[in-house]
């Protein structure tokens, strides 16, 4: 594998050492922000509060007392997270104007942490999509359509003129986070990952997508989608970095039911040196024939490098694996028609002018405020859920989401560690080539590896891992026991090691070419060796 | 509020309404429902042009009306079943409401502990089965006070199953027979309480008030073992003493705290069950027998009238005195029920289940709770009978009113009467007081404390009964006096000097030969007028035992 990264050091030891102070690296941040505006990552920039967060954070600095390692650091919160006192529009005409009372658990333990939020970031409506471009503020841009890496590799093709509308998609829903971590704007950001949308646009955009075991880390203030799959994700630059956030984001929430009741320690991630004592397995129905050639040769050559460095691989099975998708989109979209009855132009958000009957202003309000694919899905959830159709779709869904989890049960029981796997199919398309199949579609096809991770509740990780022969990342997938998050982080963060995955190459993109590079240097919390 | 409670005229027997014309149809108005009611009921259905209408078909075949009730109580508790939100009844107009009661994104469900025990308290109460696993599952339809589109409710698997309810009726003239009567308790199960709609019809506005959104509530849920209305309200009462026995719920009507659904049908006995309708909030004791009867009328009237019944939902105009369709209920509705994703399944343990080392906080067990049970009103009624002798329709009547218990059984330590002669003054004469200005028992202005003193005066035959009933009503009147006070100032004690009575006796004997001469000839009821003009000459301050005993002595041979 090619590529290798530039020096950098962790920003977090610069913030404790001097040389850059909080305020400094926030500004530097927005104004970044400001020149990716077109990648249209951030819904609302929280300039204010981000300077006036900043500005405490310098004066802990500087009293030495800095709350620890996320203490000044830039961060983005995908826009289905509620933040109190700032916008949270789901990226839907339904929300818009929506201003929060609260802050969800995971934001209010960052913000404790000393963190300094940049923004809220796009994502497809309702977090339903897999390529960040079916929300109410439109599409979101994929960093590396513009990187030098990319381009290069475009100038060498006869249609390479028309730059402007190639430009690549991020994959989703969580794509502005991906792209906002892709582009410097920020050093973190949550994400959230219901059949893949956090590692799936991590895998498109360069970066690390952490999914952490259901019930781990509290969904309390993150606005669902699927209540039972829903799990706050993290994408960062490194996987030391997706480490540390995890270690301030999980445990007990007494406000999530759902989460664990035992107490998680705060942990630093070691560093694997030997991984001869560990086995790796590879679901042979991950093999799909869409795979593209290139994803599947990094695979095997992921897979290769684990058995020379002495680990055992192995092939295992995952019989139920094809009917993850269908059984997905039951139960899916059965939660998404109860999550939305909610939003009835009530309480909160969007209302129509229509007044003559309460349902006539329900329907208007609905109407109005969603887009087609959030009112289809919110049709077929409803059929699914009526009294005649509840025991064939609903329940057997279920049942065989039970078989699915249980396929994972048995092969991490026969000895394997992780599993892996391809995050995606192929590498970013572009938005044109994208949007010809509908959402639904393009659903299907893109949580194909990702979505059985869901229906288990287990923990998986996108690393990446090399650029494509277009210059576009692809990256691959770990999946780990429920609950060994730390474990399965080890080994992504030996692999990431392994593979010095390319940093994107941005200055092109930018008037002056100086401020990328500088936080190029500072690309991750962590220090780095 | 001392709600008019039931009564027990002739129950329990098998309805046989075809045979029934429109003037014993009054009769049983009558004979059900309550007696505040009791009037007003005979009016609204004597006006009823459906009955009187009817055709009486007689020697056809019998009618028998099966009932079942759904009962919604809410919990009595601080805070709501799923957030930490205040409970309370009369709170300005959403000023308890929670981001979760108001159904913001994002926000989780968090079952409220003090719910849970109160559903299994009850359940034990009820003789139920208390489930060690349940599951709480979304109901959803769209309505403008249920925020989320949903209700948490328990449908697939409830907190407690299989239960039962004793009550009793009263059945015969004096002497009467109590009968008990068991009604099969389906299950009981956990669910959110919906906010209210307050329709402003001159603005042509709904106001929305979600105080109520949320509160935990008890739905119990009684199988179809009933056959009037009068077992129906008999039944929720006994529910109700329980509850309020309990503390589980406050189970006021009044305040909404106790809600009632009425399943009714009508079919002939040895056939199939009919088409059944569903009348709903019954939400008040003074209707609920009326509704149910109603409902059993109008149905037995539109099938031999040869129309069917529809499976639909009614609702009770107390004013017209009978059912009538729900407008905003029409139509098939699927409630789409889809477990609950975010709570997990509620775990109960009992002492042989407790996991070893496991947090009190975390866990309830049942075994503990069954011994928290309070004395339950069938039990206190029981130790009644057996610890003062009095008559189990007395002892009935003793629970049936708040505080009335209390107060017996305060004036019964201080006092050396009879059990027997204090179950008759509170019950009859002091709830009679009561009754008749409305007031509370905890409102009166005689003092247990002050009838029991008035009891041992009576009890030493220091006053006559006839004096004890004018003290009473002076302590009634006039707060802070005694009775011996009442009774020195109104000179009401009993003539003790035998000599002025015997002299009193002679000179009405003398005074009036015609009555003696009657007596003499043997007319039995003659002794009892010298009786009252001997009373009458000492001003009713001599006991008339007394006045017997020395007038037969004159007048034997």
């Amino acid at each position: 594998m090619k590529g290798g990264r530039g020096r950098h050091c962790g920003v977090s030891a610069a913030l404790k050492q001097g040389q850059i102070t909080p305020t400094e690296l926030c500004q530097k941040c927005l104004s970044l922000i400001k020149k990716t505006k077109f990648l249209n990552a951030y819904i609302t920039v929280s300039e204010e509060v981000a300077l006036k967060q900043a500005e405490e954070s310098e004066k802990r600095y500087k009293k030495g007392r800095s709350l620890g390692d996320l203490d000044g650091i830039p961060i983005a919160v995908k826009d289905n997270f509620s933040t109190s006192g700032i916008e949270t529009t789901c990226a839907s005409n339904m929300l818009k104007g929506y201003v929060p009372p609260y802050n969800a658990t995971v934001v209010q333990k960052l913000l404790d942490q000393g963190a300094v939020l940049m923004g809220k970031t796009n994502l497809d409506e309702f977090a339903m999509g897999s390529g960040s471009t079916d929300g109410a503020f439109g599409p979101v841009k994929n960093p590396w359509s513009y990187s030098k890496q990319y381009r290069e590799k475009r100038k060498q093709k006869p249609h390479g003129e028309n730059e402007d509308s190639d430009w690549l998609i991020t994959g989703g829903s969580s794509g502005g986070s991906a792209a906002a971590v892709a582009a410097f704007t920020c050093f973190a950001a949550l994400g959230s990952d219901t059949g893949g949308s956090t590692r799936n646009p991590a895998a498109h955009c360069g970066v690390v997508g952490f999914k952490p075991s259901y019930g781990l880390v509290s969904r309390h203030g993150l606005i669902p989608l699927v209540n039972s799959m829903d799990v706050p994700g993290i994408l960062t630059r490194c996987v030391d970095d997706a480490a540390i956030v995890l270690g301030m984001l999980a445990g007990h929430d007494p406000k999530d039911s759902t989460t664990i009741q035992d107490p998680v320690k705060p942990f630093t991630l070691p560093t694997l040196t030997d991984v001869s004592e560990l086995c790796i397995g590879i679901p042979k129905e991950y093999l799909a024939p869409e795979l593209s050639c290139e994803v599947r040769s990094f695979w095997s050559k992921a897979a290769n490098l684990f058995e020379s460095e002495g680990a055992k691989v192995i092939e295992v099975s995952l019989p139920h694996t094809s009917y993850s998708i269908v059984c997905y989109h039951v139960l899916c979209t059965s939660e998404v028609a109860s999550n939305m009855a909610r939003f009835d132009g009530l309480e909160y958000g969007h209302r129509c002018d229509i007044n003559v009957s309460t349902e006539a202003m329900y329907a208007a309000t609905r109407r109005e405020g969603f887009n087609d694919v959030v009112r289809g899905r919110i049709l077929a959830g409803n059929f699914f859920l009526l009294k005649e159709n509840y025991e064939n779709y609903f329940i057997k869904a279920q049942k065989v989401r039970r078989l699915i989890a249980n396929d994972f049960v048995k092969v991490f029981n026969s000895g394997v560690d992780v599993l892996l796997t391809p995050t995606t199919l192929q590498e970013a398309a572009p938005y044109l080539e994208f949007i010809k199949e509908d959402n639904r579609t393009r659903s299907a096809q893109d949580d194909i590896f990702t979505q059985a991770v869901n229906m288990a509740g287990l923990p998986a990780v996108s690393v990446p891992v090399a650029l494509s022969n277009q210059g576009l990342p692809i990256g691959l997938q770990f999946i780990g026991r429920a609950f060994c998050d730390q474990q399965l982080l080890k080994i992504a963060k030996w692999f990431e090691k392994q593979v010095q995955f390319p940093v994107i190459q941005l200055q092109e993109l930018m008037n002056d070419g100086s401020s990328v590079s500088e936080i190029e240097k500072l690309a991750s919390v962590s220090l780095k060796h | 509020m001392a709600a008019p409670m039931l009564r027990w005229w002739c129950l329990g027997r098998r309805w046989l309404l075809a045979c029934i014309d429109g003037g014993s149809r009054h009769g049983r108005g009558a004979a059900i429902g309550f007696t505040s009611s009791r009037k007003r009921g005979q009016t609204s259905v004597a006006q009823q042009p459906l009955i009187t209408s009817q055709k009486s078909r007689k020697g056809e075949h019998e009618w028998a009306a099966v009932v079942g009730l759904e009962i919604h109580a809410q919990i009595s508790s601080n805070s709501k079943l799923f957030s930490g939100s205040r409970v309370h009844f009369a709170a300005p107009p959403n000023s308890l409401v929670s981001f979760f009661d108001a159904s913001l994104p994002g926000t989780l469900p968090v079952l409220n502990r003090r719910c849970v025990e109160a559903a299994v308290m009850t359940g034990l109460a009820l003789n139920c089965c208390i489930n060690k696993k349940s599951l709480f599952d979304r109901k959803h339809y769209f309505y403008a006070d249920l925020p989320a589109g949903y209700q948490i409710t328990q449908q697939r698997l409830p907190i407690a199953v299989n239960g039962s309810l004793a009550y009793s009726v009263c059945v015969g003239k004096k002497p009467s027979r109590v009968i008990t009567k068991t009604v099969r308790i389906k299950q009981i199960q956990l669910e959110q309480d919906s906010g209210k709609s307050l329709h402003d019809e001159l603005r042509s506005q709904t106001l929305i008030d979600l105080n109520r959104a949320g509160v935990g509530l008890l739905e119990v849920v009684l199988e179809p073992d009933m056959s009037c209305g009068e077992e129906a309200a008999t039944a929720v009462r006994e529910l109700q003493l329980i509850l309020q026995a309990l503390g589980t719920s406050r189970a006021n009507m009044a305040e909404g705290q106790l809600r009632v659904d009425a399943n009714v049908s009508v079919h002939h006995p040895g056939e199939p069950l009919g088409v059944r309708t569903e009348v709903k909030n019954l939400n008040s004791a003074k209707f609920l027998a009326k509704a149910i009867d109603s409902e059993i009328e109008r149905q037995i009237h539109e099938l031999e009238n040869g129309r069917e019944i529809l499976n639909e939902t009614r609702s009770f105009d107390y004013k017209l005195g009978c059912t009538m369709p729900m407008r905003d209920k029409e139509g098939k509705q699927d409630y789409r029920f889809m477990p609950e994703p975010n709570l997990p399944p509620l775990l109960l343990y009992d002492t042989e289940s407790l996991p070893p080392g496991a947090d009190p906080q975390q866990v309830i067990n049942i075994d503990w709770i069954r011994e928290q049970l309070p004395e339950l009103p069938s039990e206190t009624r029981e130790r009644l009978i057996q610890q003062y002798g009095i008559l189990p329709e007395h002892s009935f009547a003793l629970l049936n009113e708040v505080g009335l218990l209390e107060f017996f059984q305060n004036v019964i330590k201080e006092t050396r009467a009879e059990p027997k002669k204090v179950t008759s003054w509170v019950l009859n004469i002091f709830l009679g007081f009561l009754k008749q200005q409305n007031l509370a028992v905890n409102e009166s202005p005689v003092t247990p404390s002050a009838l029991a003193e008035l009891l041992n005066l009576l009890d030493r035959k220091a006053i006559s009964s006839t004096a004890a009933k004018q003290v009473f009503e002076e302590l009634w009147r006039s707060e802070g006096k005694t009775p011996s006070q009442i009774v020195s100032e109104k000179q009401l004690e009993l003539m003790q000097d035998q000599e002025a009575l015997e002299q009193a006796c002679h000179t009405v004997m003398e005074g009036h030969p015609q009555v003696v001469m009657d007596v003499k000839r043997g007319n039995p009821r003659a002794i009892n007028k010298l009786i009252g003009l001997v009373r009458k000459a000492t001003l009713s301050r001599a006991d008339p035992t007394a006045i017997k005993e020395i007038l037969e002595r004159k007048l034997s041979p």
